[in-house]
């Protein structure tokens, strides 16, 4: 009878180690962010709106905000969308739209093999315009939104997939990243409950 | 035989006619030849099962490009991994460093050789002893010598 409880043991560590990967929410290809705890880099950039002006995350000290990274030909952007909006509408606190890439991560762009003044003005030019639209078109939950044309802050925040979610404390900290949309709960479980605990810090 | 060798042949061919080698993007020879000797080392963010060096995401490209701009500016290859590692952390390198999360990577497997060596010596010993028990059970010591003449004797008419 002894014998057969060692296999039966065995088959019940490995039941264990398969629960525990297929525990709901857990995805494998999620990378955590090592920027998690640490100051959001820094960048300035031009505005969405008003694009002779810059943002820099400095600009937002002593706040509590959202960098929200997401782009037109986004397909998980639109799904996360009218959460993003509701949230804004609630005023809860503000978010920074990041526009990443939004000419050349789309289809038919050829980013030149020699990059110009020029070739650069008529992307973020091109850029401006479709992101302006989209947001016409699906509503603007960001109290401003920056281009990232080139994708070189994305590379800096460790942007590897769009959206991502940046939550962002007092002092520049960043102390939440959601790779992926947000969902509902993310934002009820996840980020107000951090929200409440920084803004009284 | 001949047909599915034909058929082979022609699935093979048509492979090799797809893929197209991608265009050399940087003229500068001795940069790329460093660019692809450290992005061998990374693993491509987006299609986590290739390396960086030859992924064809465009985040891949986008970060190779990075690399070989820092190489232009002098970078060393150490400086160039802790600029990876530093945005998308330990995920990227294909070695694992050692440290405290990855002690158990490191070294589990010689736990476990460990203590299937300690099982083995254990198991051995034990039977050993019951080994010894069953002939010391079965035969008296007459019995047994009067076996190894019988043995002996069929060994002589061989």
């Amino acid at each position: 009878m002894k014998r057969f409880l060692i296999p039966l043991g065995l088959f019940f560590v490995l039941v264990g180690f398969l629960a525990w990967g297929l525990k709901p929410g857990y995805d494998p290809r999620e990378i955590p962010s090592p920027l998690v705890g640490k100051p959001a880099p820094l960048f300035e950039l031009p505005q969405l709106m008003q694009p002779e002006k810059k943002f820099s995350p400095a600009d937002m000290k002593g706040k509590v905000w959202l960098l929200n990274v997401w782009a037109s030909w986004c397909v998980s952007c639109r799904a996360e969308h009218p959460l993003l909006v509701s949230f804004a509408q609630q005023g809860n606190l503000p978010i920074v739209g990041l526009s990443y890439k939004e000419v050349r991560g789309g289809d038919n762009f050829k980013v030149p093999e020699i990059e110009t003044a020029q070739s650069k003005a008529a992307e973020l030019a091109l850029g401006l315009q479709r992101a302006e639209t989209w947001l016409r078109q699906h509503g603007n939950p960001y109290t401003l939104s920056v281009m990232d044309i080139d994708g070189r802050v994305g590379i800096d925040y460790g942007v590897y997939g769009v959206p991502e979610t940046f939550l962002i404390d007092k002092n520049g900290v960043i102390r939440f990243k959601q790779s992926g949309p947000v969902t509902r709960e993310v934002f009820d479980e996840k980020i107000l409950p951090k929200v409440k605990e920084l803004e009284k810090s | 035989m001949k047909r599915i060798f034909l058929i082979l042949s022609l699935v093979l061919l048509s492979a090799s006619a797809y893929a197209k080698e991608a265009a050399p993007v940087a003229a500068d020879e001795a940069v790329e030849k460093r660019m692809v000797a450290i992005s061998d080392e990374m693993r491509c963010l987006v299609c986590q099962n290739e390396s960086l060096s030859g992924s064809r995401a465009e985040l891949a490209q986008d970060l190779r490009r990075e690399i070989r701009t820092l190489i232009k500016q002098g970078k060393s290859d150490q400086e160039i991994m802790d600029f990876m590692v530093s945005r998308y952390g330990d995920f990227v390198r294909y070695r694992p460093p050692m440290n405290a999360s990855t002690y158990l990577l490191w070294f589990g497997p010689f736990l476990l050789l460990v203590g299937a060596i300690v099982a083995l010596v254990v198991y051995l010993r034990r039977r050993g002893g019951r080994v010894e028990e069953t002939e010391a059970s079965l035969l008296s010591a007459e019995e047994r010598r009067q076996a190894e003449n019988l043995m002996k004797q069929s060994g002589d008419k061989q």
